[in-house]
């Protein structure tokens, strides 16, 4: 019994111990929860915004679109530029088991270069999942057709259509048009981030590179809902991208095509601009170029040829190139002449082939051995007299040359809307001494009295120089851009042409008398450019030029058969008409032509009757 | 004090015979309703963390209704039975710790899963309530509080198991094993000072078992508990994101089926260990404070069996028992949280998997067998 007392006894205390610590196992449940609930209290409340900011990041990501590019048209409405679907073949290496096989499968489908398999690898490395990767881009119709029915074939792999720039009349206009490529390092530091975020591509050269903030339009995006994958699952938000305005051009696409026809096989520019307006009508640098081929990147062979041909294809001759002016910048220093009264309308002078300074032994030549005989301004305009001219420059003086030519934009830059142009040379004594570091020489002043020697104009310069004339000293900025329009439905917002100035004329008749001077280059029996005549309808005031390639040493005989291709002279022509009220005004440029009259003039008439024969605007 | 099993049975027979019908059944309605509620909120739970996906929650039913049974079943075996087994079931846990270790399946880079053919076993889940059964039936033996000699062998009876299943490795699981074993002794009435010494050893054994005992990936987790953000994309990434799912639930929650961190993927483990940061995504603090509070209800009933409990046994195996239910709990809220480390540890009975709801229900079967089969005691 006494046994069974001390068990007892140890049963309650057991007990009591027992409970007691379950007890204090309560307490200690109920710390843990509290614990537990102010952890979470911490998290839910507390930092419960900063969750949700994570949480909204995790899962919402903004996926910027790319606005469509707007298109350009000429002045009648044809498009120079647009963009057409092409169907790229993309990959997404996420839902694709076999990466290699399937491109191996691919390859008896689709055209695949080594190149393109090289540059989807180099891609994928760099994209993030559930992306589609192109393996080759501007797929042709057959290998489209070819793929579409095996498509079931290639789980992962997709065919889709991307807008790609177009050009649809090839190289025609290419030198005022310029093209689109792809975005490289130094253009992604000066564009907008943000507007380019989706944009592959930006304008490189002319209309395209200049026109770039219309033509591009403004970027668009989706906010869209993502799983832990990346994975698109829905669109939350879009706001949609603005299209790129439409850009219409003076450009007129059928007297381009017959000014490019035209100086076909040779080298050579022709700018024509509408005097009234200062539109330019066609720009014409040949031999030209496929802008089509720099859309997505050119290969390495195309663009060796282009770039490493002899006849500079690639080079803008219209706006870039750096020509002597020669007898083409006759009508403005005869204009000058008559305005500063060196001569009068009247004034003859003999021509007998060659002119001499007093205290100097050089003989200027004229261009005809034997001279011209008595003549006035008209003759030595029509006849391209050059003793007249070096008479009347020396009376001139190159300041006052200097100070005329200035009013017809000689030795500026045109501010023609696109990127790159020269800005020629018009000397004087000031030019002479920071270039040269030289006094300027009487002599100097004769040959620049007949558009050689120090003198440089680009096309465009001598087209403008020639629109002015034809506008009676009204100077109108040249431009492409006509008008912009933001769609199909909305107005034409047109450019207003800016004036820059009026050559300060103070007799008119000295207009109507160059005028009729440079009528006569054409359409009188001894203008230099009166092969043109034949079946004119209409009056062409012109004057040819031919610029000296280099220097004919003194009483050396200009033997042009001995004379390599190159060292020929080049052939220039200006015109502007109809004379009377002109619509255009032209300036070519054939290099070695040799012949203004005979190789540029034939090529300018093409063009004026290209532009004021054609059928009236339907538009 | 020499009992007869058989002498007792027929005084249980007889006590119950006065009751009820439903006493009939051994099933403690209190605790049965508490269970069959959390069950339902975690069917509800494991829908949307699944994904909507029927056959998880159909196969999680499945799983249910074998553990209720199998609790119905355990209920039904009279306390005394249970002691008596104890020994052979600890026995058996110990050979099948053992062939896991020689004929084990690997599976994620640890060795848990025995295949007998039919069906695959993970026998540390066994010792989860063996170890416990063990020591309470050694410390039952004598009279309590024990004496310093069989605090000793009490501790190898834990320590034996515990190092098999860290052997595997499963580092969850031997931690809740051995502290299932360790709330036997505390339960026993362990003097304050020998509990406070076997504190200072266990903190002086903590750099031995680091740099010695651990796997790479175990360390891993622990470096990453201390500091995620060092790892955002690799071990870091679960506490993050699942910080970001229970955060932006806020105090509402997103609804039902809404959260977007966990229906978007990107919690991962959402169905099985991390379902706890989908539940707070989408109900939010409040839904948060109904689960604890149900979570509450059941320890207490469980503390209230244990105390109630009628022999030493049945009083240690219960008591240890529900405060180990109360260290899943915590153990899992507190990782998913991020206030403990990444230990594999599933939210008891609203995690997907079948194996350790079967476990706890068992566990539960034991508590209503020592409740039903309690002795009126007349003074």
């Amino acid at each position: 019994m006494e046994h069974s007392r001390v068990k007892l006894k140890d049963h309650i205390r057991e007990t009591q111990l027992f409970s007691n610590r379950v007890v204090l196992a309560g307490l200690v449940v109920v710390l843990l929860l509290i614990t537990l609930i102010a952890r979470m209290i911490f998290l839910q409340i507390y930092s419960h915004e900063h969750y949700t900011t994570l949480s909204q990041n995790n899962r919402v990501n903004i996926v910027p679109v790319a606005p469509t590019r707007g298109l350009i048209y000429d002045r009648k409405g044809k498009v120079l530029a647009e963009n057409i679907p092409t169907f790229t073949l993309e990959l997404i290496p996420e839902k694709i088991e076999n990466l290699e096989e399937v491109i191996e499968r691919l390859r008896t489908i689709v055209d695949l270069t080594e190149d393109d398999i090289r540059r989807f690898y180099k891609t994928k490395k760099r994209s993030s999942s559930f992306r589609a990767i192109p393996l080759r881009f501007k797929l042709n119709e057959n290998e489209v057709a070819r793929f579409s029915v095996r498509q079931h074939q290639f789980p992962g792999v997709e065919l889709n259509a991307h807008l790609t720039r177009h050009y649809p009349n090839g190289e025609v206009g290419v030198h005022a048009l310029g093209y689109v490529g792809r975005i490289n390092e130094a253009e992604l530091e000066r564009l907008d981030v943000t507007n380019y975020k989706a944009t592959s591509h930006t304008g490189k050269l002319g209309v395209e590179k200049q026109y770039e903030d219309f033509l591009h339009g403004t970027v668009g995006y989706r906010k869209v809902e993502t799983n832990a994958r990346g994975r698109v699952l829905r669109v939350l938000e879009e706001q949609l991208p603005i299209p790129g305005e439409d850009v219409h051009l003076t450009l007129d696409l059928e007297v381009q095509k017959v000014a490019e026809e035209q100086l076909r096989g040779k080298r050579g520019a022709l700018v024509a601009i509408s005097p009234k307006t200062g539109g330019v009508i066609a720009l014409a640098s040949m031999p030209g170029y496929d802008p089509n081929l720099f859309v997505n990147g050119i290969d390495t062979k195309n663009y060796k040829a282009l770039s490493q041909s002899t006849e500079r294809p690639l080079f803008n001759r219209a706006i870039k190139g750096r020509y002597p002016p020669g007898s083409t910048l006759k009508p403005f220093i005869g204009l000058a002449g008559l305005e500063y009264d060196v001569v009068h309308q009247g004034t003859k002078i003999n021509c007998i082939g060659w002119y001499q300074l007093k205290n100097d032994e050089h003989k200027y030549r004229d261009w005809k051995r034997t001279g011209h005989g008595p003549m006035n301004l008209h003759g030595a305009i029509r006849e391209s007299c050059d003793i007249y001219f070096y008479d009347m420059s020396l009376h001139l003086g190159i300041d006052r040359i200097f100070e005329f030519n200035n009013y017809f934009g000689f030795g500026k830059a045109t501010g023609i809307d696109i990127p790159g142009e020269t800005r020629g040379i018009l000397p004087s004594r000031e030019w002479k001494r920071r270039v040269k570091n030289e006094a300027w020489y009487p002599g100097e002043t004769l040959i620049t009295g007949i558009g050689q020697g120090f003198n440089v104009s680009s096309p465009i310069q001598l087209a403008v120089g020639t629109a002015i004339l034809a506008n009676h000293g009204l100077h109108i900025q040249p431009h492409l851009g006509l008008a912009v329009r933001q769609n199909k439905d909305s107005d034409l917002m047109y450019f207003e042409p800016e004036v820059i100035g009026t050559v300060p004329i103070e007799n008119k008749s000295n207009w109507d008398y160059m005028f009729d001077s440079m009528i006569a280059v054409v359409h009188g029996t001894r203008g230099t450019a009166r092969r043109i005549a034949k079946d004119l309808k209409y009056k062409i005031a012109g004057k040819t030029g031919t610029a000296q390639v280099f220097g004919i040493a003194q009483g050396e005989e200009y033997d042009k058969e001995n004379l390599a291709d190159r060292l020929r002279d080049h052939a220039l022509f200006i015109a502007f008409a109809p004379a009377e009220d002109p619509e255009i005004a032209v300036a070519a440029i054939v290099e070695n032509g040799e012949s203004g009259g005979g190789v540029t003039a034939p090529i300018v008439r093409a063009v004026l009757d290209a532009y004021l024969l054609q059928e009236p605007d339907l538009l | 004090m020499a009992r007869s099993p058989l002498s007792q049975g027929l005084n249980d027979n007889q006590q119950q015979g006065a009751k009820g019908s439903l006493n009939r059944l051994h099933i403690d309605w209190p605790l049965m309703t508490g269970l069959i509620a959390l069950s339902i909120f975690g069917l509800i739970i494991l829908y949307s963390a699944s994904g909507e996906n029927w056959s998880t929650v159909s196969r999680q039913m499945i799983w249910m209704c074998i553990a209720f049974v199998v609790m119905f079943f355990v209920a039904q075996i009279p306390p005394y039975q249970i002691q008596f087994w104890t020994p052979w079931v600890f026995g058996l846990g110990l050979l099948l710790l053992l062939a896991v270790l020689f004929f084990g399946e690997m599976g994620k880079g640890a060795q848990r899963w025995l295949d007998l053919g039919l069906f695959r076993v993970q026998p540390s889940e066994l010792m989860k309530f063996a170890v416990p059964m063990m020591v309470a039936w050694y410390m039952a033996e004598k009279s309590l509080p024990p004496s310093f000699p069989r605090i000793l062998m009490a501790l190898v009876i834990i320590a034996v198991p515990v190092a098999l299943i860290a052997k595997q490795p499963d580092l969850g699981t031997s931690l809740l094993v051995g502290s299932a074993g360790i709330f036997v002794l505390l339960l026993t009435g362990l003097s304050w000072w020998l509990i406070g010494g076997f504190g200072l050893i266990l903190a002086a054994a903590a750099p031995v078992v680091w740099f010695f005992y651990m796997h790479d990936y175990q360390r891993q987790r622990v470096l990453t508990f201390l500091n995620p953000e060092s790892d955002p994309l690799g071990s870091g990434y679960h506490i993050i994101q699942s910080k970001i799912a229970i955060g932006s639930g806020g105090i509402y929650g997103k609804g039902w089926l809404n959260g977007t961190q966990s229906q978007l993927d990107f919690l991962p483990e959402r169905k099985t260990d991390f379902i706890f940061a989908v539940f707070s995504e989408e109900f939010g603090l409040i839904g948060v404070c109904c689960l604890l509070l149900l979570y509450a209800y059941i320890v207490f009933r469980g503390l209230t069996i244990a105390y109630q409990a009628q022999s030493t046994y049945a009083r240690l195996v219960a008591g240890s028992l529900v405060l180990t239910f109360m260290v899943y709990i915590f153990v899992n809220i507190g990782m998913v949280t991020g206030i403990l480390p990444v230990v594999g540890v599933p939210l008891p009975l609203v995690s997907y998997g079948g194996t350790s709801m079967v476990t706890l229900m068992l566990a539960f079967g034991l508590l209503m067998s020592f409740h039903t089969h309690r002795k009126l005691i007349t003074s």
